[in-house]
């Protein structure tokens, strides 16, 4: 007979839950300082709410991180005060343009910041000893992504090397790490964009309105809507007009494009992302596109 | 992918695939995901595009799953990678793993969390040695399921003796290494014969193409069968107002089913309680099974924490301090006799010594050389080690969770080496023959 049949069956996203929780809580009893990445986008989003049901009913034993670039959209900033409050959770914020006006970086002629956030997530990593930092990332997204491990050790410089990696077998998660050396973890490895929304579905997560069909201002760049905003845009000759848009990712205004969209409701938005003939990176990342390779090489100098 | 898919009915199939560079194993995968829809139009352009950018006239697919720049120079899959797609009836994540021998690791990586394996054979070739290599890992990590895809069909003119005397001749040696399950299909991926759709051109056939046996195969094994097994990870402890006495055992499930009321014993101390609750990440549940990520509160209160084993008082693992394993070297630096190292087992990391080698494996020609003192990189062999504290160690026969191990170096973290507790592959386990190969001493090595 067929097994996927018996009572004990699980279904694919409760199979992907166990799996996530079973790494939060890997990393809860093997370090001493672990921290979660927090943008207020749908990934950590979703790897905040399994940590809360990782460790109900006690608190969420780990703090919570933001590189802020300084062009994020208000929307998802107020959402992420809103949540930190809402949990009594504690939260760090690293900002790229402290970073700027101190000189320790320098903008960009591009005007991205998305590379920038490198900088300033390292230097929190050092001065607050964080030894796991839990990421969003998933494998689907990009073809480099879809080398890395669910823990992946990361050298005083915060770099990956692919191969250096350790080999990863069974769920034997190894997080041993010398002191200056971090693990960043992903918890998310093994699901896709659509798995991420089925589950705030069936979770009814609430996330930033952005995510959402709204009539909004935008103007084209490079195939892409770009919200227009005190980051530089829009320039001479790129005009602005008012459509109807959602965003698939939520990162640095400067690069996070918005995509044509109807789709209102969370069903909306499945049914779309399920049609939809793009990868949710190719649909809305500038900074993906700068060259083949670009992703491995930003994870190379310690990007995520 | 369709809209119809019903998250609450889908399941999911972890797979790998193995396969010499010039089997085709790039182009099968390629051929998967595109076929199924997988493949998605920037990811085609981006490929179209590198592939023009090299002078090539079609876009090399291979381009899709190869991720690192090293790799793309050239033209070789160096490290495992993960890719993902859905059908309507089942969601896939795929290890795609190198077919090198000097990745064996990488192969071994692979198929550690796989239910099932594709081996892929030329069939201008027939079985060859690395076919017989990729069918032993697969019989060592004691993958469930494992398909023969007969490719280049479209080379032999579609015939069907070829196929034949191929998948008879695979699936008596995979029997014969403890392989409960093979299923043979005819291919061409380049092609696309009973890749995704099945084929105009081997009526003869009569069987699935590889994906329908993939969307179809039975993968999650009854856990009512199975001892439970349930590794503490983490004590939950609130002490908050509300929750002042709440004190819960945090794990997932390894295997089996635990229930509410069931009597149950704390390995290693051997202290016994009774199941007082079951917390199922928010709700309380009467039941649990492998592999759910639950907590477990008992009605004494006992000294318990991380590293320990929670089993039913009525089937309980031994204790042992004396592992014998075969191992996969997975570092570059060797394994010796005498080598204090760490072992982590399930949630549970101890001090241990390599006490013996007695063997290691020649993948090239499956033959056993007795006391090689050492492992190095990509070998397999049995060691015996010795540990500072017990261990609630099971046989990899019986647990893929319960019966795996790592061994770890002390000073710097590294990760060694891959253990599996017990014999070595399945059709001894069983008592049945040791299949002859190579030479008289065959596989019990």
């Amino acid at each position: 007979m067929s097994v996927d049949e018996t009572p004990y069956a699980l279904t694919h996203l409760d199979a992907l839950e166990s799996e996530a929780v079973h790494i939060f809580r890997e990393v809860a009893g093997e370090f001493e300082r672990p921290v979660i990445l927090f943008s207020g986008g749908k990934d950590s989003i979703v790897m905040l709410h399994l940590a809360l049901k990782a460790f109900a009913p006690a608190a969420v034993p780990f703090s919570l991180l933001h590189v802020d670039t300084g062009h994020n959209f208000p929307e998802v900033l107020a959402y992420r005060d809103r949540t930190v409050a809402e949990h009594g959770l504690r939260l760090h914020v690293a900002s790229v343009q402290d970073f700027i006006d101190d000189g320790r970086l320098r903008e960009r002629p591009d005007g991205t910041r998305n590379p920038l956030q490198t900088v300033p997530l390292l230097d929190a990593i050092g001065a607050h000893r964080f030894d796991a930092v839990f990421g969003g990332g998933r494998r689907d997204e990009e073809k480099a992504r879809a080398k890395e491990r669910v823990f992946s050790l990361r050298d005083e410089f915060g770099g990956w090397d692919p191969r250096r990696q350790r080999p990863e077998l069974w769920q034997l998660y190894n997080g041993r790490h010398s002191p200056g050396e971090h693990v960043r973890v992903f918890p998310l490895s093994n699901w896709t964009e659509l798995d991420v929304w089925q589950y705030i579905a069936r979770e009814k997560i609430e996330l930033p309105a952005i995510y959402y069909a709204h009539e909004r201002e935008v103007f084209a760049r490079d195939g892409m809507w770009l919200a227009p905003g005190d980051w530089g845009g829009p320039k001479d000759g790129e005009r602005v007009v008012r459509r109807l848009v959602r965003y698939r990712t939520v990162g640095d205004m400067s690069c996070t494009g918005a995509v044509d969209s109807s789709a209102v409701t969370i069903t909306d938005v499945i049914a779309e992302i399920a049609a939809s003939r793009l990868t949710e990176r190719g649909a809305t990342r500038a900074d993906d596109k700068l060259s083949e390779a670009a992703m491995e090489d930003r994870k190379r100098e310690g990007y995520f | 992918m369709s809209t119809s898919i019903d998250p609450a009915a889908t399941s999911l199939l972890r797979f790998a695939t193995a396969g010499s560079v010039d089997d085709g194993k790039s182009t099968l995968v390629g051929r998967l995901l595109h076929d199924s829809k997988s493949v998605l139009a920037d990811q085609l352009e981006a490929v179209e595009r590198a592939s023009l950018g090299r002078g090539q006239q079609a876009p090399d697919l291979a381009l899709l799953t190869d991720g690192l720049r090293a790799e793309r120079e050239q033209g070789i899959t160096i490290d495992v990678a993960y890719r993902y797609f859905a059908t309507p009836r089942r969601r896939f994540v795929l290890a795609d793993t190198p077919g090198h021998v000097q990745y064996t690791r990488n192969m071994v990586t692979g198929a550690s969390t796989a239910e099932l394996a594709v081996v892929l054979v030329d069939a201008r070739n027939g079985v060859v040695e690395q076919t017989r290599r990729h069918a032993a890992v697969a019989a060592l990590l004691r993958v469930p399921h494992v398909v023969l895809a007969v490719n280049k069909m479209d080379l032999v003119d579609y015939a069907e003796p070829v196929f034949a005397d191929i998948a008879e001749e695979f699936t008596a040696y995979a029997a014969s290494l403890g392989v409960p399950d093979v299923t043979a299909v005819p291919i061409s991926a380049l092609a696309g014969d009973n890749v995704v759709t099945p084929s105009a051109h081997m009526d003869w056939y009569g069987g699935p193409t590889v994906l329908e046996h993939l969307e179809s195969v039975p993968v999650v094994a009854d856990p009512t069968g199975d001892p439970a097994r349930f590794p503490v990870q983490y004590v939950i402890r609130p002490q908050t107002p509300e929750h002042r006495d709440y004190r819960g055992y945090a794990g997932q499930l390894a295997s089996g089913v635990l229930r509410v009321g069931e009597d149950v014993t704390v390995l290693p101390s051997g202290r016994r309680s009774t199941i007082a609750g079951i917390d199922a990440l928010g709700s309380q549940v009467d039941v649990a099974w492998a592999p759910q990520s639950v907590t477990l509160r008992l009605a004494d209160d006992l000294d318990v924490s991380r590293g320990d084993l929670i089993a039913p008082t009525t089937g309980v693992p031994a204790l042992t301090r004396d592992v014998e394993a075969t191992v996969c070297h997975v570092a570059d630096r060797p394994l010796r006799v005498g080598d204090r190292v760490l072992l982590k087992h399930t949630t549970r990391t101890v001090k241990a010594i390599v006490k013996d080698i007695p063997s290691r494996l020649t993948l090239g020609d499956l033959s056993q050389h007795p006391a090689p003192r050492e492992l190095a990189a990509n070998d397999i062999g049995r060691v015996v080690l010795r540990t500072a504290e017990p261990l609630a160690l099971d046989a990899y026969a019986d647990s893929r969770r319960t019966g795996s191990f790592l061994l770890v170096d002390p000073a710097d973290g590294t990760t060694l080496t891959a253990g599996m507790a017990g014999a070595a592959f399945a059709a001894e386990a069983t008592g049945e023959a040791a299949p002859a190969v190579a030479d008289d001493e065959g596989w019990d090595f």
